[in-house]
């Protein structure tokens, strides 16, 4: 594990825009989109394993970011990420390729489903794929926390752990809603930056 | 058809611009446009649609603008109505998309959303957790099942010398489903 971090994106950095690279980015988010069930920070946590780490286009720095603004903005939280990070990438063009790239997948699957779908929800292969499925992915989501936990810890100040450890309280013991945590650290994040920066100054 | 095709764009319009938060946030609005003000799916219907969504990949919004779309007026419903949901997130991604290259190095910027960091991991956290559970707790056969896949895809993650991307483990964690459901 210690070989996958980071090593990528100094190597690599941002992809030349080529016609294949656009190829491959519609196809990455593409596969990701086709693969992802449960939720958007789950999409988010397959796109920085396969973005940060295995193609090395991201940063993780950049790639949590990207989540912040993609959560606390209206709509989809996969296709708001997927339009991040495709700007990032590529401008404009970058954007919408990738934000095809997700919407394609349910467009396909779901036009399929509306035809027969009680013939779907009722099949019992379909739902034992779903289930490995799902383990996999719960596998993969709780390897990716582990993943940008630890950077958290590396500049040895306590309050990055005490704000991860609040919010897990809020969002798992309290389900307290996500919106609402996440404002409220927004707000004490910014006050808190404000009066680090005046007292930098002085 | 011309104004059924404007009305689906906008209700999902509306739908893609109100809805901040994710799936959950977005599931009361749907069923406001769709059941509640236009009559195109029954509150039946709807419930069936939100057990799709959460079987099948992809967005809840999506996945209900495709279902909807087919259903009110086919491939051309499934086109508008997803367009719609998506060009709120298209306008305001890209302006924000925007100011963050052109700003994410300014000090305060760079503080701010350094500050919000742990919150995105606690979430992502969260939403593993609960994934573990669906997958371990939901189904009554592959308990024993799930638990196992869970845990040889944590360990094939971790490993140095198992290199497997993660789409590739979630194909294998589908056909091993099916296996297992043959043997048992």
């Amino acid at each position: 594990m210690k070989a996958e971090k980071h090593i990528a994106w100094e190597q690599k950095g941002k992809p030349p825009i080529t016609f294949r690279f656009f190829l491959r980015l519609f196809w990455t988010t593409f596969t990701l989109s086709m693969f992802t069930f449960g939720g958007g920070f789950v999409i988010i946590s397959l796109m920085r394993k396969k973005m940060v780490v295995e193609l090395g286009w991201i940063n993780d720095e950049d790639m949590l970011d990207f989540v912040t603004i993609a959560q606390s903005s209206p709509g989809p939280i996969a296709v708001n990420g997927s339009l991040m990070v495709g700007y990032h990438l590529a401008r404009v063009p970058g954007a919408l390729v990738a934000a095809l790239g997700t919407v394609l997948p349910p467009m396909i699957i779901l036009t399929l489903v509306s035809l027969g779908y009680k013939a779907v929800a009722d099949n019992q292969v379909i739902a034992v794929a779903f289930g490995g499925m799902r383990a996999v992915v719960a596998a993969i989501v709780l390897q990716v926390t582990w993943a940008l936990f630890k950077p958290l810890t590396h500049q040895k100040r306590a309050l990055p752990i005490v704000l991860f450890v609040l919010s897990f309280v809020a969002l798992y013991v309290l389900r307290i809603n996500i919106m609402v945590v996440m404002i409220s650290i927004i707000l004490f994040s910014i006050i808190h930056s404000v009066i680090a920066l005046k007292r930098g100054e002085k | 058809m011309g104004s059924l095709l404007g009305k689906l764009f906008i209700s999902f319009f509306q739908i893609g611009l109100f809805s901040i938060g994710g799936g959950y946030a977005a599931m009361p609005l749907i069923k406001a446009q769709v059941v509640d003000l236009h009559g195109w799916l029954t509150a039946i219907e709807f419930s069936d649609l939100v057990t799709i969504a959460e079987m099948t990949p992809g967005p809840i919004a999506i996945n209900s603008a495709t279902f909807v779309g087919m259903r009110v007026a086919g491939l051309v419903g499934v086109v508008v109505a997803t367009l719609g949901n998506i060009l709120p997130s298209i306008i305001i991604m890209l302006i924000l998309a925007k100011l963050y290259e052109k700003y994410a190095e300014q000090t305060l910027l760079k503080k701010v959303l350094e500050g919000v960091r742990p919150v995105v991991v606690a979430a992502i956290f969260t939403a593993g957790l609960g994934l573990l559970q669906l997958a371990v707790v939901s189904f009554t056969s592959p308990d024993i099942f799930a638990s196992v896949v869970f845990v040889l895809s944590f360990i094939a993650l971790n490993s140095r010398r198992i290199k497997v991307g993660p789409i590739a483990l979630l194909a294998i964690g589908a056909v091993v489903g099916i296996g297992w459901s043959f043997i048992f």
